[in-house]
């Protein structure tokens, strides 16, 4: 057991799989020598080699593609994007080919494409975004991001086992900002079941990455002030959880969805709609949503505040279905 | 996986016929490997022409692509390969998925979404393979495979497979971004791949002039320091060749090759499309450089194998697709409720298709 920060959960993970399985490499862009941009393959080149923490152009549909092929040739290839924004240029191999694979002629693509996402860090249009709509409507793959570290270790060790192609998105503001106990042992952490962080009796808020230890802030205060809020922290994006999100719903009664991402088919409409179908009679108010507005994520900071989902939007949101 | 595929390449190799290394600088082939080679370019033809005739039927569900002139750069470039080595066609490339032991019937019912086709119906034409027969599939978008293939290669290389990966790109795909990437790439890491380009000199409607600025396909390769070699597609023995040297290069560790091969697509784009913009001389021109009749004289002059000998070959054909057409078209359509299953990997309900399952 050591302290440790969510980066270097995220690379004991990828360490400790490459350990125990020489089928796992990694692959992208200045991730070698110099460790990744932001540092979370750094030394893997020295134990593993280059061989098997390979250096690639900047070409994500190379990488990927790359990728696609060595696992369906038995392989285990985690690709890096530099940043998860770059991703879109990867966009065909990985919702056309790598989704499809199974369905359409019985082959599976164990593959991890991962790489870090998210605001509040000041990073602009294309340093920014969160891109787990567009990947959450296709059918064949799935989607995780941890919010401890804790579960970075754990989802990436699931991730890597898992036979699906898995996108692993990782937040870089919680990079260095979380730390906690990660233990040394072989733990995964299961695809496509949530965490209750809290139970609530009067409202439950479902949220994931960045926004979890804000939720999670929200509702002590709350508490503080006589009200039970549950957080429900998604972690798997997709397929969704959604007993765990029903269950804790039809208890509170209340639905408060926080995502970081953009408000307008976020992963957070699809959580409504199905709390809506499925447990519209525990409902006792209407489902609300704080989300980033619909804008491209902006440079300045001031502005950047302005578009992301800030606490006191969680709060107001929180009240307010309290109140109702 | 090694011995699974070795038990296809066996079967694939036929009539008791063993197949013969490519031995000495020229390569040449046995007797027995050309009557084989001619063999497969023919059933690539005439399943082509039974295809076409149960397009005319409404029985084929979809479009129908043929590779009418084309068979010669298919079949000649996956005969080069051995039992170990992956192959990816694209849509023009039934040849190349025949020589890999894809059996006539399994087209048909991909091409007629019937239940016992490889896909089971989920998807159609040549959209199907399995790692374990060597074979993977394409998706529609044409230069895909480039990168992949390249990552097929690369794991080889990790896995000490000696296996070389091959695929096909047709002169568009070439300007997509994907084969670029792809082809960097391979030369940069030095993968076991080759790369068959076919010039057929339209993509659609639109000229291989409007394609590219540069005079041949063969100076993509440049640009990345890829071995490259421009060969006349509808030779079968030049296609052969150059594969095959490529192919051994590849697995010697020598790198990536990307082979032009200059042919001519004698359809339209599919069957819906009757090719009003490619100019008749063109297709007069090519039609005297017909593969299949190249190669049958070939066979008659240089080898001396009688008109019996071929007729014999002809009538084998005959009998076995009018075998395979019966038996595709007795295959039901697949149960409405396959359509929802299998989309991730543990899904436990069955594949479909002919064994209960399809690919690896
Ligand atoms: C990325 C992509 N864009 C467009 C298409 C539609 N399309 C299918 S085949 C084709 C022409 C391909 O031409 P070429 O690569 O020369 O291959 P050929 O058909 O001549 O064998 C086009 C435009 C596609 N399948 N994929
Ligand atoms: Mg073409």
């Amino acid at each position: 057991m050591a302290e440790r920060t969510y980066l270097e959960a995220i690379r004991r993970g990828l360490l400790e799989e490459m350990d125990r399985d020489e089928r796992v490499f990694l692959l992208g862009e200045d991730i070698g020598e110099f460790g990744g941009a932001f540092k979370v393959t750094a030394g893997l080149i020295d134990r593993f080699g280059p061989e098997r923490v390979i250096d690639t152009p900047i070409s994500e549909s190379a990488i990927v593609g790359a990728a696609i092929g060595a696992a369906l040739l038995g392989m285990r290839p985690v690709a890096e994007m530099q940043f998860i924004d770059f991703i879109s240029t990867t966009f065909d191999l990985i919702t056309n080919f790598a989704a499809k694979c199974r369905y359409r002629w019985g082959a599976a693509v164990p593959m991890v494409v991962r790489g870090p996402c998210g605001g509040y860090v000041h990073g602009g249009p294309y340093h920014s975004q969160n891109v787990e709509a567009y990947f959450h409507h296709t059918p064949g793959l799935k989607i995780v991001q941890p919010s401890t570290p804790y579960d970075a270790k754990g989802l990436m060790k699931a991730a890597i086992r898992d036979d699906n192609p898995v996108l692993y998105f990782e937040h870089k503001f919680l990079y260095r900002r979380l730390r906690e106990e990660v233990p040394d042992d072989d733990y995964v952490v299961p695809i496509g079941k949530a965490a209750v962080r809290r139970r609530g009796k009067d409202l439950t808020i479902v949220t994931y990455g960045a926004l979890v230890p804000v939720c999670l802030e929200v509702a002590s205060e709350m508490e503080a002030a006589g009200a039970s809020v549950g957080v429900v922290d998604l972690r798997t994006l997709l397929p969704l959880d959604e007993a765990t999100i029903l269950e804790e719903v039809s208890r509170s009664g209340k639905l408060l969805i926080v995502h970081e991402d953009t408000l307008t088919g976020g992963v957070g409409a699809e959580v409504a709609a199905r709390v809506a179908e499925k447990a519209f009679e525990y409902l006792d108010g209407p489902i609300r949503r704080v989300a980033a507005a619909d804008t491209p994520i902006p440079f300045s900071p001031v502005l950047e505040e302005r578009v992301l989902p800030q606490k006191p939007d969680v709060m107001r949101a929180a009240r307010e279905l309290l109140d109702y | 996986m090694s011995t699974e595929r070795r038990s296809t390449s066996e079967r694939r190799s036929g009539g008791g016929r063993t197949q013969a290394k490519a031995s000495g600088p020229g390569r040449a082939l046995s007797l027995g490997r050309r009557l084989e080679l001619f063999y497969y370019m023919l059933l690539n033809r005439r399943l082509e022409e039974r295809l076409a005739n149960l397009y005319r039927q409404g029985k084929v569900v979809g479009g129908l692509y043929l590779s009418l002139g084309q068979e010669a750069t298919s079949v000649a470039s996956a005969f080069a390969l051995e039992p170990q080595d992956l192959l990816a066609p694209m849509i023009r490339n039934l040849g190349s998925m025949l020589v890999r032991g894809v059996k006539p019937r399994e087209v048909l019912m991909q091409y007629m979404a019937k239940a016992d086709g490889p896909s089971g119906g989920r998807d159609g034409n040549l959209h199907f393979g399995g790692v374990e027969r060597g074979l993977i599939a394409p998706s529609s978008m044409v230069g895909a495979l480039v990168p992949v293939m390249a990552g097929v290669a690369l794991a080889s290389r990790m896995r000490k497979l000696d296996a070389v990966a091959l695929t096909y790109v047709g002169d568009g795909a070439t300007s997509t971004g994907a084969f670029h990437e792809g082809m960097n790439f391979a030369s940069v890491q030095k993968l076991p791949l080759v790369v068959i380009g076919e010039d057929n000199r339209f993509a659609y409607s639109t000229p291989v002039s409007k394609q590219m600025a540069i005079a041949t396909l063969a100076d993509r390769a440049k640009a990345y320091a890829m071995a490259a070699v421009t060969v006349d597609g509808n030779d079968a023995e030049a296609v052969y060749t150059a594969t095959k040297l490529a192919v051994e290069r590849a697995r010697a560790g020598g790198g990536p090759t990307f082979i032009e091969a200059k042919t001519m697509r004698m359809r339209g784009h599919a069957e819906h499309d009757d090719g009003r913009y490619v100019p008749r001389e063109l297709l007069e021109e090519w039609r005297a450089k017909d593969p299949i009749d190249r190669y049958r004289a070939f066979l008659s002059e240089k080898e001396h194998v009688s008109a019996a000998d071929l007729h014999a070959i002809e009538e084998r054909i005959r009998a076995e697709l009018d075998e395979e057409v019966a038996r595709a078209e007795a295959s039901p359509e697949p149960p409405a409720e396959r359509g929802l299953g299998c989309v991730y990997a543990e899904d436990p309900r069955p594949f479909g298709g002919p064994s209960g399952h399809g690919g690896s």
